[in-house]
């Protein structure tokens, strides 16, 4: 049964140094608070996995916090490159990152592998791509029943997953609406869950039956960080940052500014300075 | 209005490549902003999805990253992302995927992956995301790109997505149904594969460009087909809704930032 707890027990209880991490949100909804979180407390050796690793993974990549990691896609979307990842794959700064590349399709089916409790994904991709050349994780599988040639990756099975959410009620049932992304599946293919969210409420009252809801007994931990999604969004709370996503190029791009930026953003601040982001908005919606 | 930039003669051009009936895997940037121009003018009932999960999306302002609220905010509806790889995409349920990519070949094939060696990168470019499985599953695909030496070259460091592979009938041999590329559009001219090499071929010039700027442009020898027409040139329409849409898009990114700062 999920446990509501503060971000700082919740990262101390469930990441520990050397975890397969998996912080997940496609655009949206994405763990920022958490991540820093991780940061702040001095987690090392992760193995990160995320499809679309934006600028969380950049922070954790930047500071040295990862030993590899596993995704899809790894740019500033609509901006351009991921320095620090760009830094650490081209010159090992701040160490040498081990990559495991796939494609998107190939990375949704392998959080679904885990979350059905299977081994591996089957499906039909990496036809004529170069990607099955460097990466020894991806393989193919005959079908018994057609003779097929299908693409197989191994389930991914993270030992923590972390997402952020709109809300939780006091039982830990959370709620998560709009862009759904990949969270489900990265959170029941998991050991442990962390889930932040912006309210915590009474009644969960979910909008429809068909609702996305991941029920209290499937999740390990709940922390209430309105905010925790900033620059990425929460649908119905807050809207992405475009302008902070253009202006983290600049931090980026150089070792200094971006050690500057995690001293005075990350490890001088907590969780609870997210909630400016969540305030400032929700003013302007009203 | 008789006057407008290379790249705003390539947006319209890709745009008019797509019809009322198309089912659109919609890449970011320049494929975007062309899929939203075809629905603002001639195809109104166009079906656009992003990867985010995002069917049916009618966009006010171009999204800046595949999973911007707006396009949740005006689809249909919203699917989980293995859902939309698993069953949309896999399943054959989407016509035509509109790509862009870093550098493209002869055949169409693109890389966005590295520049150089795959272990010790150059230039580490974003990766794949969906393209591998868009370029294979989609009845077929179009790509959007500008014309450069550093763009289309001789030989790709890396393949991130099949086009027509090595050429002529590589795709079938792979067992792949789909057409692939059938259209690229440059901001100087518009190619399609030779119906046999599967080579692309220049088909259609934009107005006021000559066959040595495209030759010049081109990191292999660049052929053009027995036949060239010139595109016709952006009508105001075209144009008055593409320079609406960058415009407010500009605005509303500007205006989120102010908020947010």
């Amino acid at each position: 049964m999920a446990r509501i707890m503060s971000l700082a027990e919740g990262v101390e209880e469930n990441v520990r140094d050397g975890d397969t991490v998996a912080m997940e949100g496609f655009t949206h909804l994405i763990p920022y608070a958490a991540g820093h979180e991780v940061i702040r407390q001095g987690r090392k050796d992760l193995f990160l996995v995320r499809m679309t690793p934006d600028i969380l993974y950049d922070q954790l990549i930047g500071v040295g916090a990862a030993r590899g990691m596993k995704f899809s896609w790894g740019g500033n979307p609509g901006v351009g490159s991921l320095h620090r990842f760009r830094d650490a794959v081209e010159n090992q700064w701040p160490r040498p990152l081990e990559i495991e590349e796939h494609s998107h399709a190939a990375m949704a089916n392998a959080y679904e592998a885990g979350a059905a409790n299977l081994p591996f994904a089957a499906f039909r991709g990496y036809i004529g791509a170069d990607l099955p050349k460097v990466n020894l994780n991806i393989r193919s599988v005959t079908c018994p029943f057609t003779g097929e040639v299908l693409a197989a990756v191994p389930a991914i099975r993270p030992d923590v997953t972390i997402i952020h959410a709109q809300r939780a009620d006091r039982n830990g049932n959370v709620l998560i609406e709009g862009i759904v992304g990949v969270q489900k599946e990265a959170v029941l293919a998991a050991r442990r869950s962390i889930v932040t969210v912006e309210e915590i409420v009474d009644e969960l009252s979910p909008p429809s039956p068909n609702s996305v809801v991941l029920p209290g007994w499937a999740v390990t931990a709940v922390a209430h960080v309105p905010g925790g999604a900033f620059p990425s969004y929460a649908h119905g709370y807050y809207p992405r940052s475009n302008a902070f996503y253009i202006r983290w190029d600049e931090i980026a791009r150089d070792r200094e500014t971006f050690t500057a930026w995690i001293r005075e953003n990350v490890l001088a601040a907590k969780p609870e300075d997210f909630a400016r982001h969540a305030a400032k908005t929700a003013a302007k919606v009203a | 209005m008789t006057d407008f930039t290379p790249t705003e003669m390539m947006t319209i051009a890709a745009a008019r490549a797509l019809s009322n009936d198309d089912v659109c895997f919609v890449g970011i940037g320049a494929p975007s902003a062309a899929c939203n121009v075809a629905r603002l003018t001639h195809a109104p009932d166009i079906t656009l999805i992003y990867e985010s999960g995002t069917v049916g999306t009618k966009p006010d302002v171009l999204p800046l990253s595949i999973g911007d609220g707006e396009l949740c905010d005006t689809a249909l509806f919203t699917i989980s992302v293995p859902e939309m790889f698993r069953y949309w995409l896999q399943g054959g349920r989407i016509t035509t995927g509109f790509l862009g990519g870093a550098q493209i070949d002869r055949f169409a094939n693109l890389n966005t992956t590295v520049v150089g060696p795959y272990d010790h990168p150059k230039v580490r470019l974003p990766g794949g995301g969906g393209a591998p499985e868009i370029a294979s599953n989609c009845g077929r695909i179009f790509i959007t790109m500008a014309l450069t030496k550093r763009g289309f070259v001789e030989r790709l460091p890396f393949v991130t997505s099949m086009g027509h592979g090595e050429g002529g009938n590589h795709r079938e041999r792979l067992g792949l149904t789909t057409s692939g590329p059938t259209r690229v559009i440059t901001d100087l001219c518009i190619l399609e594969p030779d119906p046999e090499t599967k080579e692309l071929t220049v088909v259609s010039m934009h107005p006021g460009v000559a066959r040595d700027q495209i030759s010049g442009n081109c990191g292999w020898p660049i052929k053009f087909a027995e036949t060239v027409i010139e595109t016709p040139a952006p009508t105001e329409t075209e144009l008055v809704v593409l320079r609406d849409i960058n415009a407010r898009t500009k605005k509303a990114h500007k205006a989120a930032g102010k908020e947010a700062a």
